[in-house]
């Protein structure tokens, strides 16, 4: 039922997400946006000596896409840029494949009923596409400005 | 809901119509599918379906040319539709009906071949700004490679241009106002027979999207006085990949082909290659024959029926529906035009329109989410998408409840 899509969790996270702001002194910022359903979403990340250290987004968007947003920013703060990559991958797995639910992922298995719902998984995937494009200009730092 | 049955359209079996449709017959996550996705794509009537079959199990061969028996059956029946075409739009003659795949075809040759000939810099085309980007778009690229101008009429807060900006955006340098008969997002059913005769005025032409009007009201191109019209057939019931252009011989006659190939030729030498007669000069290559008799098909089953009493009991769905929805708290219509179409474009307060979409859908709901090719529109509401539900004629006043009902199931779960 429509429920193991929208879990508890995931309701909480869409209705009062974690992390949602702007940061001033992120060094790394990327934008995600899908042409879909027109979601934008901002991400900013403070990454000092590999790790990051704090995680923050702003956008509006589905219920989905907000909760996924605020999860990942949770559980991205204390990774290096390489867990950070990993996480992506399982929690791509997660949505995508049969695979068995990878014990990494934590508070992320509530994502786990997106897997039968196709057309949500674009919005499950905005924020950590958006991830992955904030980690990848890495040698060339997003200024502030 | 007895109160609904009114005089006009007491005759009118919707029972009977969905027996027609052989795909509303199905349970969607175990519920009755209700399908409210027409504006989308209508579903196809057992004619049609049995026309297409028909075509590939009996008929098949290519048109035109053939000596033998089934290119003649074949040929006979895709000409058919031209001229069940020309009377479903009370066109003059079947020269002026051009097979397409769909609207955006459509808009698109004439932007294409009139455009090249008759734009030029500083001239200037009218759009509005509720249409459909295959209205936009197609003289946004012509403009861009003439230097001509864009210009678009603007719409009120109930999803109505305001032919007040509209008379000034008309002027000597305007040489086409492109616009829809009825908007897919709004609903809005827009004043063309006015918008045709104030373009005139300033000597400019008229290509009207029709996309959303034929399947839902009487077109008469003669008494709208229109110089292109442009429908798809699987919006009227019919096959996808084929749709029809009308446009005034004049016009046609003075325009260049679309695209180069066989059947729209005369004469082909390498010095030099003379055209075929109208309406071939348009019809490059091999068309899609399955296509064009579907569509055949679908408009027999529309005037079967009769576009005026389809037209009557969808504005009786919308009055139905407009009172149903708008009792639910939170929920605010986009678009509520005093002429409308059957469409129910709504946003509610702090709930995106995919989970309406997915929670509807889990109910066997179909609806449409997201910015329905019109984000102008979008843009002017202020909403980055809304959630459509679109009737047709099987739709009942029993699925409105549906939806109505399934709503407030959405609400629930986000509240």
């Amino acid at each position: 039922m429509v429920h193991d899509l929208y879990q508890e969790t995931i309701l909480d996270h869409s209705k009062r997400p974690r992390n949602c702001h702007p940061m001033q002194d992120a060094n790394r910022k990327a934008e995600g946006y899908n042409p879909l359903c027109g979601d934008k979403l901002k991400l900013f990340l403070k990454l000092e000596d590999n790790i990051v250290t704090d995680a923050s987004f702003e956008g509006s968007g589905c219920a989905i896409s907000t909760a996924s947003a605020s999860l990942m920013t949770e559980s991205l703060k204390g990774k290096t840029r390489e867990e950070a990559l990993k996480l992506l991958d399982r929690f791509h797995d997660l949505l995508t494949t049969d695979s068995p639910v990878s014990n990494d992922l934590g508070k992320l298995v509530v994502f786990c009923g997106v897997r039968d719902y196709p057309a949500r998984v674009k919005c499950a995937t905005l924020a950590w596409h958006t991830l992955k494009s904030a980690l990848n200009n890495a040698e060339e730092p997003v200024t502030t400005e | 809901m007895s109160a609904l049955i009114s005089a006009v359209t007491a005759g009118f079996d919707v029972e009977r119509i969905r027996e027609d449709f052989p795909v509303l017959k199905q349970k969607v996550h175990g519920k009755p599918l209700v399908y409210m996705d027409s504006a989308a794509t209508a579903q196809k009537p057992q004619a049609v379906i049995d026309a297409i079959r028909r075509f590939y199990e009996v008929d098949c061969a290519n048109i035109h040319r053939g000596v033998h028996e089934l290119s003649q059956r074949s040929t006979v029946a895709y000409e058919e539709t031209r001229g069940k075409a020309r009377r479903f739009l009370n066109a003059r003659t079947r020269n002026e009906l051009i097979f397409v795949r769909g609207t955006t075809e459509g808009i698109n040759l004439v932007a294409s071949s009139w455009g090249r000939g008759n734009v030029g810099a500083g001239d200037e085309i009218v759009v509005s700004a509720m249409e459909h980007h295959s209205n936009i778009v197609p003289w946004q690229m012509l403009c861009e490679e003439k230097g001509a101008k864009l210009r678009v009429i603007p719409i009120n807060d109930r999803g109505e241009l305001l032919l007040e900006e509209y008379e000034k955006l008309l002027g000597p340098r305007t040489r086409m106002v492109a616009v829809a008969h009825i908007s897919n997002a709004l609903g809005t059913v827009n004043p063309v027979r006015q918008i045709i005769e104030m373009a005139h005025r300033a000597g400019a032409l008229t290509l009207i999207d029709g996309a959303q009007a034929a399947p839902h009201m009487k077109v008469d191109v003669q008494l709208l006085d229109a110089d292109f019209y442009t429908f798809s057939g699987h919006k009227v019931y019919g096959p996808t990949g084929i749709g029809i252009l009308y446009g005034k011989s004049k016009l046609l006659n003075a325009m260049p082909p679309y695209q180069g190939g066989g059947d729209m030729i005369r004469t082909v030498t390498f010095e030099k290659t003379t055209y075929n007669e109208l309406p071939y000069k348009f019809e490059a290559g091999t068309p899609n024959i399955a296509g064009g008799i579907g569509l055949g098909a679908a408009l027999d089953y529309v005037t079967g029926i009769g576009i005026d009493r389809i037209a009557a009991w969808e504005q009786e769905l919308l009055a139905y529906g407009t009172e149903a929805l708008s009792r639910i708290p939170g929920l605010r219509l986009i678009g509520t035009a005093r002429e409308k179409a059957a469409v129910l474009s709504f946003v509610i307060e702090g709930i995106h329109p995919h989970d309406i979409g997915t929670v509807l859908d889990r109910q066997g709901i179909a609806v449409r989410t997201g910015h329905h090719c019109a984000q102008p529109v979008m843009d002017r509401f202020g909403v980055p998408a809304t959630t459509r539900a679109s009737l047709a004629l099987y739709n009942t006043p029993g699925e409105i409840d549906a939806l109505a009902a399934g709503i407030q199931k959405v609400k629930e779960i986000f509240s």
